[in-house]
């Protein structure tokens, strides 16, 4: 897969592309979201990893319109070259029965637990785009069988099937409308392990096949860095670096992917101790001047505690950006260590 | 091979080989039609640190809730420093001395506590009722220091903490009691990774300084690999495989515990040949 | 997740631009039990005075709402009569949710055989009308307001205790609870200093509507003539008193303690009623 770079002049416009976007929440002294730039090419399989808190799931939301109730933005959020902030509540519907469609984490509450997989599976199809019942079905059986499943599912209900078969029906539900890009935050996080593998390897299947985008929420960075083309790091409500997946977990950037790493238990990283991260995220209450990481990161200078960091392109890498006042250090320590 | 680990690592044989604080033979559970535990047997070491890893329906949890005492077995027996917990026991000073045998820490943080009582009110609580003369104030400072809070956080409700604050005061409370094995049924995976490898820091240090037997629930293999020295795989309520958690990891020998060791992503990953392992097994 | 037990559409829904219905109601309950409270000092006459020669007399100055058929003040009557007709329904309200929480505790607590006997049992006394079984009792035991708080008590316990049931049903599955178990707590301990607080909030609520209800119960009983001896003053009694000189073309000493009766049980469901919406809100 090649990354196109961002100032390439394309003439189709990217299946998602997100620019200086801004969220603010009634009651949060800060944004909760500071100029997120994010793009996804079609067919291409972006990550975004972070916390809980981080705002990567408010981020993913809102690519569907869905904000929280009293939430202000700035910036554009564009879908297939549309802006999806300023559609009328019509617009917005299409969007999410056509164009976009969102995976969630536990299938299980996002499945109505007394109606049949088949209503389920029909039902957005048929109320939305006047497709007659047989049609809708003919089409939920395709799309059961592009994911694995039999036509036998429809007359079952979801407590008959296990949480890998239910993420399975998740999808085909996201496949229904043919769209061009597909959100799934934390689509495995529920899962079993060996399930996760058996989702991911759909998911991968699928994108093939249908030429579609997918925006992977995920907090697991092994996982971001197996699946993805590019990954995109969040932290505090701000990127703080992006980059195709193996460099930016071999190389990391920034201080806080760098800490992430060190941090996650991995089964090839040497046994001991693990380098945890101490204090936590600033909350929403607190007021930060300028890098969120700065009170929790081993490079911070008093310039990172005034001034925040812009999301910077790397020099000699134009694929990646970090927000860093000392990316240049990270990258000295790295070349030492690959010299050494 | 006979799913049960030694006391002792094969890797490091200690001088004289250190004695058993809890000890499982023949656990079996049924649900209806379900083994839920099937025939399982193991054994911690004092001060050693033992993992069961499995899948959802593997028969972990319910292992480590007969253990606990929390669900009843259909045969087998728990015994601790050689004690039989499974026989049915009544009035207070049995009910006490067995929750000084094991004390638990559950996965939520957010649920675990009370949400009505302070931190300091939940280990004065503890330690009333198992120390009733003890110096209160003086212990309670001591287990806020040592699981890495500070008098300011005494006077918290759990809604005031973080969730890694949280499983800190859960563990606190557990401690409270000084058992002599901690359960801790997937104590750091509602942890953000961050504060998960604080909290894991924190297990392993507690160990250091108290000597106290851990058993560790989870079906996170990076987590094991941190905090165990043995390790049990259990799948359909059944032990497949056992050992030094660092002998498991390198050379399993169990196509399940290859399977699950496939499964753990990483740059590289073949999501589809698991898939294709996982229905072949 | 216990919230959805108190999810029922009610008056305290109506929420106009800040019309402030909680307030105004929360003010007419302070105001109704002050004024019982202060009866004794606040009446202008002793509400049992007969003035024979201004027998159904209109409002005026002497008398502010009149007297009725007996010559007796009805405002004095009205002020006197609040504190039977208060405490009848306090005692309701204070017997059914003490038995009512013990039971559905117990019940839930238990589970099993216990559980199946004491859900059947408070199933039964469902299925008996309340009132008829006070009519049964003060029959039985003949005038006094003791017969029909008791007979009551028992009519509105089942209402209390399948509330308390489910809720503490809801709790103890929290781990919490476990957590305790595990610390060497025994059941009683947890339930007293745990769980029973922890839903206290909800069955006041409940309890406070229960108390408007039981009010209107006891004013009906009242106007059968059970329950209240003749000359107590009491709002269901008045109602009864005042009946023949509505015949008569003379309504207000009957109107008055209705309204009284209404505007006290439309208020006091108000107020449970908002309270179980902030419990509800608090737990979200």
């Amino acid at each position: 897969m090649t990354t196109p770079s961002k100032t390439a002049p394309k003439t189709a416009p990217k299946t998602l592309d997100i620019q200086a976007f801004r969220l603010h929440l009634p009651g949060a002294v800060r944004p909760v979201l500071t100029g997120v730039d994010l793009f996804v090419d079609a067919g291409e399989t972006v990550a975004l990893v972070g916390e809980s808190g981080s705002g990567k799931s408010l981020t993913s939301r809102s690519v569907l319109g869905l904000l929280p109730p009293g939430a202000g933005t700035e910036g554009t959020v564009r879908v297939n070259g549309e802006d999806v902030l300023t559609m009328t509540p019509e617009q917005l519907r299409g969007l999410r029965t056509g164009t976009a469609s969102m995976i969630f984490q536990d299938p299980r509450a996002a499945i109505n637990p007394l109606r049949r997989i088949g209503d389920f599976l029909t039902e957005s199809l048929r109320l939305n785009t006047r497709t007659d019942r047989a049609a809708a079905t003919a089409r939920a059986t395709e799309m059961l069988d592009a994911v694995g499943l039999t036509a036998k599912v429809l007359r079952q209900y979801p407590g008959q099937l296990s949480g890998g078969m239910l993420q399975r029906v998740m999808i085909a539900a996201a496949l229904m409308g043919d769209p061009a890009l597909i959100l799934a935050d934390e689509p495995t996080t529920a899962l079993d392990v060996t399930t996760q593998a058996e989702v991911v390897a759909l998911l991968a299947d699928l994108r093939e096949r249908f030429g579609t985008g997918l925006l992977f929420v995920t907090h697991d960075l092994g996982l971001a860095a197996a699946i993805s083309d590019r990954v995109y790091v969040m932290y505090a409500g701000r990127i703080a670096e992006t980059g195709p997946a193996e460099a930016l977990f071999g190389r990391p950037l920034h201080p806080y992917t760098a800490a992430l790493l060190d941090s996650t238990p991995r089964l090839d990283a040497p046994q001991g101790r693990l380098a945890a991260i101490e204090g936590r995220p600033p909350s929403l209450r607190d007021e930060v001047p300028g890098c969120p990481f700065a009170a929790r990161c081993p490079l911070a200078t008093f310039l990172c505690s005034q001034q925040a960091p812009a999301l910077l392109p790397v020099v000699g890498e134009p694929t990646r950006r970090t927000a860093c006042h000392h990316s240049d250090q990270l990258r000295e320590m790295s070349t030492d260590a690959t010299h050494a | 091979m006979p799913p049960m680990p030694e006391a002792a690592a094969p890797a490091a044989p200690p001088e004289d080989s250190p004695r058993t604080v809890l000890q499982v033979v023949g656990l079996r559970r049924t649900y209806g039609s379900v083994q839920a535990v099937d025939d399982v047997s193991f054994r911690l070491a004092e001060g050693g640190s033992l993992g069961i890893v499995g899948e959802s329906g593997s028969g972990k949890t319910t292992t480590a809730r007969i253990v606990v005492g929390l669900e009843r077995a259909d045969a087998g027996r728990v015994l601790v420093h050689g004690q039989d917990r499974t026989r049915a026991q009544r009035g207070r000073a049995a009910r006490l001395a067995r929750a000084r045998e094991v004390q638990m820490v559950f996965q939520d943080p957010f649920l675990s506590l009370d949400p009505r009582t302070t931190v300091g009110a939940v280990l004065r609580e503890t330690l009333r009722l198992h120390f009733p003369d003890g110096d209160h104030p003086r212990r309670i400072a001591e287990l806020l220091e040592q699981v890495g809070l500070g008098s300011r956080e005494a006077g918290a409700l759990p809604r005031q903490l973080s969730g890694g604050q949280r499983q800190r005061v859960a563990i606190a409370r557990a401690l409270a009691v000084e058992p002599s094995v901690l359960v801790l049924d997937e104590a750091v995976a509602a942890l953000d990774v961050s504060v998960q490898a604080q909290i894991l820091n924190l297990l392993s240090d507690i160990r250091e300084q108290t000597g106290i037997g851990y058993l560790f629930i989870t079906h996170d293999l990076g987590v094991v690999r941190c905090v165990t020295d043995q390790v049990i795989v259990m799948r359909h309520g059944a032990i497949v495989e056992a050992g030094a958690t660092a002998e498991v990891l390198a050379r399993p020998q169990h196509p399940y515990t290859r399977l699950l060791l496939d499964s753990v992503p990483r740059p590289g990953w073949d999501p589809r040949g698991i898939a294709a392992a996982r229905r072949a097994l | 997740m216990t919230a959805t037990v108190l999810h029922r559409p009610g008056l305290a829904r109506i929420r106009t631009a800040r019309a402030p219905l909680y307030r105004i109601c929360l003010g007419f309950v302070l105001l109704v039990v002050l004024l019982a409270l202060l009866a004794p000092w606040l009446a202008p006459y002793d509400p049992n005075t007969v003035d024979l020669g201004n027998a159904l007399a209109g409002p005026s100055g002497e008398h502010l709402l009149g007297v009725d058929a007996s010559g007796r003040d009805t405002l004095s009557r009205l002020m006197t009569g609040a504190r039977t007709s208060l405490l009848g329904p306090l005692g309701v309200v204070a017997f059914s949710t003490l038995a009512g929480v013990a039971v559905g505790v117990l019940a839930a607590w238990r589970g099993g055989w216990l559980d199946s006997v004491l859900s059947r049992s408070t199933e039964l006394i469902f299925a008996f009308p309340g009132m008829l079984l006070a009519i049964l009792i003060v029959a039985v035991y003949g005038e006094g307001l003791l017969a029909p708080v008791i007979a009551l008590a028992v009519a509105y316990l089942p209402y209390v205790s399948r509330l308390t049931r489910s809720l503490v049903l809801a709790e103890r599955e929290r781990p919490y609870v476990e957590a305790y178990q595990v610390q060497g707590h025994s059941g009683l301990q947890i339930c007293l200093r745990h769980v029973v607080p922890s839903i206290a909030p909800v069955i006041l609520a409940q309890s406070t509507i229960n108390f408007g209800y039981a009010l209107l119960d006891l004013a009906g009983l009242a106007f059968l003539g059970l329950g209240v001896p003749a000359l107590t003053p009491d709002w269901g009694r008045m109602v009864f008193d005042g009946q023949s000189a509505i015949q008569q073309g003379y309504p207000l000493s009957a109107v008055v303690p209705c309204a009284a009766i209404v505007l006290t049980v439309v208020a006091f469901n108000v107020v449970g009623e908002r309270w179980a919406d902030q419990v509800s809100r608090r737990d979200r």
